[in-house]
C-alpha cells in the first residue's frame, strides 16, 4: 500500500496560522484540507455595548494588513444603521485610503510572500543581498502606499482619523501634490513589477468556480455597490447572508461559505473577472500585455491580478488627487447620524476579497455584530483546488507536491487572523 | 554577544500589525538587515532558526493554555525576550472580553460549539514567562522600535518614556483635543508615540498603557471625562479598549497571573 502524508505546520509567508494536511492512500485522496488553527479572536464579544463611535477603532485591530478595510466596512455598517449621509469629499478620501491599502498589501504579497518561491529563496531577506534592487523597489513602492494612508488618516495600521460620518483630519494641498508626484514616479516601478511577473512561470492549473466581488458603482468597486457573481446574479449588500451561507466545519476555526456552487472565490482574481470592463485603461493595458482576460480560472493568477490592481489603484489615486486639488479639500465636521438605533451592513473589497460587517445598534451602543471575512469565503475553494491539484501531481516527489500546495494557498493571499471569528451574535440583555 | 545577534519573531493572538510595522521600518532603515541576523520570521520567511536565537520579539497575547508551552520554549532559547506591541505587553484589545464570564463569551460566539475551541482569558506574555523588555503601542511606533533595537545592540535595555502623553502634545504644539470638544486619555497614558492620535484629531485611547509608577490618577481622569460629557458606561467602554488587563491588575483581578509583578 502506498501512502503519502503531508503536514505543513503553520504555513509560512501567509498572514496567520494554517496547516496543510494531505493523506493519500493507494492513490485515493482521504484527506486534503487547509486547517485553520488560528486562535479564535472573539471580536463580536469585544464590540458588545460599546458606543458606536468606538467600533471602527476596535475592529481595525482584527488585521494589520486590512486595518483600513475593516475600519471602512465598520463605518459603512454603522452609517447605514444610523442613517448617515456622506459628503463627496469623504467618499473620495476613503477611496484613496482603500487604494493605499490595496497597493500596500498587494506589494507585500507579490514581492515578499509569493516571489521568493519563484526566485528560489525562502524569503525576501536573502534577496536583499542577491537582488537588492528588487527589494529596494518593493520597499519604495510599499512606502508610497503606506504614506498615502498616513497623509490622510495618520497611518495605515491602524487608521486614526477615520470616523463615523467622515474624518478628523484633512490633507493639505502641498501634501496631496507631493504624494501625486510619488505615485507618478511609481509608474516605472509598476512596470518593473509587471515585467517581473510576466517572466515567472506560474503553474498551469485550472478549476472553474464561481467568482464573487462588489460591483455596480460604475467603476472598479472597492466600497459599497452590490454583490455580483460570475454566475450572473447580483444581490444587495444587506442580503450578504444569502450569498455567504456560512457553515462550521470541524477542521477549521473559521467557517466555510458557498453560494451557487460548492464554493466560490473572492479577491483580486474575482474582482478582475467581475469588473474587467471598468478597469482603468492603463490597468487594462497591463492585463492585455499579460494575456489576461476574463474568465481567468487559474488561482495562481490571483497574484498577477493583484499586480494589475496595483496599476489600477495608482492611476485612480492620481485621478482622485487631481480632482481633490482642483476642488480643494476643506475642513468639514463628520456627518451626523439621524437616529441612534438601527441595523446596517457595510461591504468593502479588502485586498483579499469582499468583507461584510453588520451591526445592530440600540441607544447608540452596539448590541449585535457579525463579520464575514474574505479569507473565510475562500477556504472551501482552497480545499477543492487542493483536492483537484494533488492527483494531478501525485507522481512528483513529496517535497515538490508539498511546495506546490503551499504555493497554491499563498496565491490566495489568505489573511488567517481575520478569518477566525464568525457567528452572528445577538446580545440579549439579562 | 559577538557578531550579529540572531533575532527571531513570533506571534500569538494578534493582528500581525506590529510585525508588519517592523517590515515597514526597513523603508527608512534598510541597514537594519546589516546589523541583525533574522533567523525566524514566519510571516515573511520560510527559513526556520537552526541554532537558536539571541533576541526573540513576541507579538500577540496568550489566549489559550495550549500556547504557553511555545512561549516557555522561546524563553528558554532566547537570551532576551521582548514583548512587541500592546497585545504582548498588556493583552491589547484581546483582553476586552476579560470583564465578561469566559463561558458566556464562548457561547455568544460559538454557541453549541463553544467547547470546540481551546481558549482562556487573554493575557500579556509576562503573565506566562519573564519578559526583559517591551515595546508598547497598537501598533508599535517605527522609530521607537529602531531605537530599542539600537539599545539592545549596545547591550542595554530600551529606555521608554515614563511621563504622560500630554507632554508630547504640548511639545508638538497641538491644540488640545479637549478644546475641540473631544475627550482623551493622554493625561494617564505613557508617552513615546509623539501624540499621534491627537495630532490627527482623535483622542488618545491609552494603547501604550498607563504612565508607570504610583502617580497615575485614574479617579481624576474619570472626573475630567465626566465633566466633558461622558457617561460612566462610556468611560468604562473607553478605558476597556486597551487597558482592561492593566486595570484588572490594579483591582487585583487579573486572570491567573503566574509571576509576581
Amino acid at each position: 500500500m502506498s501512502r503519502l502524508k503531508i503536514n505543513v505546520h503553520h504555513l509560512t509567508r501567509v498572514e496567520g496560522h494554517g496547516n496543510i494536511v494531505v493523506d493519500v492512500q493507494d492513490g485515493n485522496l482521504k484527506q486534503c484540507e487547509l486547517q485553520i488553527v488560528e486562535t479564535p479572536r472573539f471580536f463580536e464579544a469585544m464590540l458588545r455595548d460599546k458606543p458606536y463611535g468606538d467600533a471602527s477603532h476596535i475592529v481595525s485591530r482584527i488585521c494589520g494588513i486590512c486595518a483600513v478595510g475593516h475600519a471602512t466596512a465598520s463605518l459603512r455598517a454603522t452609517e447605514n444603521a444610523l442613517g448617515v449621509e456622506l459628503s463627496e469629499q469623504t467618499v473620495l478620501l476613503r477611496k484613496l485610503m482603500m487604494h493605499g491599502e490595496i497597493m500596500d498589501s498587494h506589494i507585500l504579497h507579490a514581492y515578499m510572500l509569493v516571489a521568493p518561491d519563484f526566485l528560489g529563496v525562502g524569503s525576501v531577506i536573502p534577496l536583499a543581498k542577491s537582488a537588492p534592487d528588487v527589494v529596494l523597489r518593493a520597499l519604495r513602492m510599499k512606502k508610497v502606499a503606506g504614506d498615502l494612508c498616513a497623509m490622510i488618516a495618520g497611518r495605515h495600521t491602524h487608521p486614526i482619523a477615520m470616523t463615523v460620518g467622515g474624518f478628523t483630519h484633512f490633507p493639505r494641498e502641498d501634501e496631496l501634490l507631493a504624494l501625486r508626484e510619488r505615485l507618478v514616479a511609481m509608474r516605472a516601478d509598476n512596470q518593473a513589477t509587471l515585467d517581473l511577473f510576466a517572466s515567472l512561470e506560474l503553474p498551469d492549473f485550472v478549476r472553474d468556480t464561481e467568482y464573487i466581488a462588489l460591483s455596480g458603482t460604475g467603476e472598479y468597486t472597492f466600497i459599497d455597490g452590490v454583490i455580483a457573481s460570475t454566475d450572473g446574479v447580483t444581490k444587495p449588500i444587506a442580503d450578504y447572508r444569502t450569498v455567504t451561507n456560512e457553515i462550521v466545519v470541524p477542521h477549521s476555526s473559521a467557517k466555510h461559505t458557498a453560494h451557487l456552487r460548492e464554493s466560490y472565490m473572492v479577491g483580486a482574481l474575482a474582482r478582475f473577472n467581475v469588473n474587467y470592463d471598468v478597469l482603468h485603461p492603463k490597468a487594462r493595458e497591463a492585463a492585455d500585455a499579460l494575456g489576461l482576460t476574463p474568465k481567468v480560472i487559474n488561482p495562481f493568477l490571483n497574484t498577477v491580478a493583484q499586480v494589475v490592481e496595483i496599476v489600477h489603484c495608482t492611476e485612480d489615486a492620481i485621478d482622485i488627487i487631481d480632482y481633490l486639488v482642483d476642488k480643494g479639500v476643506f475642513w468639514e465636521e463628520p456627518a451626523e447620524p439621524t437616529r441612534d438605533y438601527g441595523t446596517g451592513s457595510g461591504g468593502v473589497e479588502v485586498p483579499r476579497g469582499v468583507l461584510f460587517h453588520e451591526y445592530t445598534i440600540e441607544a447608540g451602543k452596539i448590541v449585535g455584530a457579525n463579520c464575514v471575512i474574505p479569507t473565510g469565503q475562500n477556504l472551501g475553494n482552497i480545499d477543492r483546488d487542493m483536492r483537484k491539484l494533488v492527483p494531478e501531481i501525485l507522481d512528483q516527489p513529496k517535497e515538490d507536491i508539498t511546495h506546490s500546495l503551499e504555493m497554491l494557498v499563498r496565491a490566495y493571499d489568505p489573511c488567517i487572523s481575520c478569518s477566525t471569528h464568525i457567528l452572528n451574535v445577538e446580545f440579549v440583555n439579562e | 554577544m559577538s557578531g550579529k545577534p540572531k533575532v527571531a519573531f513570533f506571534e500569538f493572538t494578534s493582528c500581525e500589525g506590529c510585525q508588519l510595522t517592523v517590515v515597514d521600518t526597513l523603508q527608512n532603515h534598510p541597514d537594519l538587515l546589516n546589523v541583525i541576523d533574522i533567523v525566524e520570521f514566519r510571516e515573511a520567511s520560510s527559513d526556520k532558526a537552526q541554532d537558536g536565537y539571541d533576541i526573540a520579539f513576541i507579538e500577540g497575547s496568550c489566549t489559550r493554555p495550549g500556547d504557553e508551552a511555545k512561549i516557555k520554549e522561546i524563553r528558554e532559547t532566547a537570551s532576551i525576550v521582548v514583548a512587541l506591541g500592546a497585545c504582548a505587553h498588556l493583552g491589547g484589545v484581546n483582553a476586552i472580553r476579560n470583564r465578561m464570564p469566559l463561558q458566556d463569551v464562548r457561547e455568544y460566539v460559538y454557541q453549541e460549539k463553544a467547547d470546540w475551541f481551546d481558549t482562556y482569558e487573554p493575557r500579556p506574555i509576562e503573565a506566562v514567562v519573564e519578559v526583559d523588555a517591551f515595546i508598547p503601542g497598537c501598533p508599535i511606533d517605527r522609530e521607537e522600535f529602531v531605537k530599542a533595537v539600537k539599545h539592545l545592540l549596545q547591550g542595554r535595555m530600551p529606555k521608554l518614556a515614563d511621563y504622560p502623553m500630554c507632554i508630547e502634545c504640548k511639545l508638538a504644539g497641538n491644540v488640545c483635543v479637549y478644546k475641540r470638544g473631544k475627550t482623551c486619555l493622554g493625561p494617564v497614558t505613557r508617552a513615546g508615540c509623539d501624540a499621534i492620535c491627537p495630532a490627527y484629531g482623535y483622542g488618545c485611547e491609552g494603547c501604550r498603557g498607563l504612565v508607570p509608577g504610583q502617580n497615575v490618577n485614574l479617579e481624576s481622569m474619570k472626573d475630567v471625562l465626566r465633566e466633558n460629557g461622558m457617561s460612566d458606561e462610556d468611560i468604562d467602554a473607553k478605558l476597556s479598549i486597551f487597558l482592561t488587563y492593566q486595570l484588572m491588575e490594579l483591582e487585583g483581578k487579573a486572570p491567573n497571573v503566574t509571576l509576581e509583578n
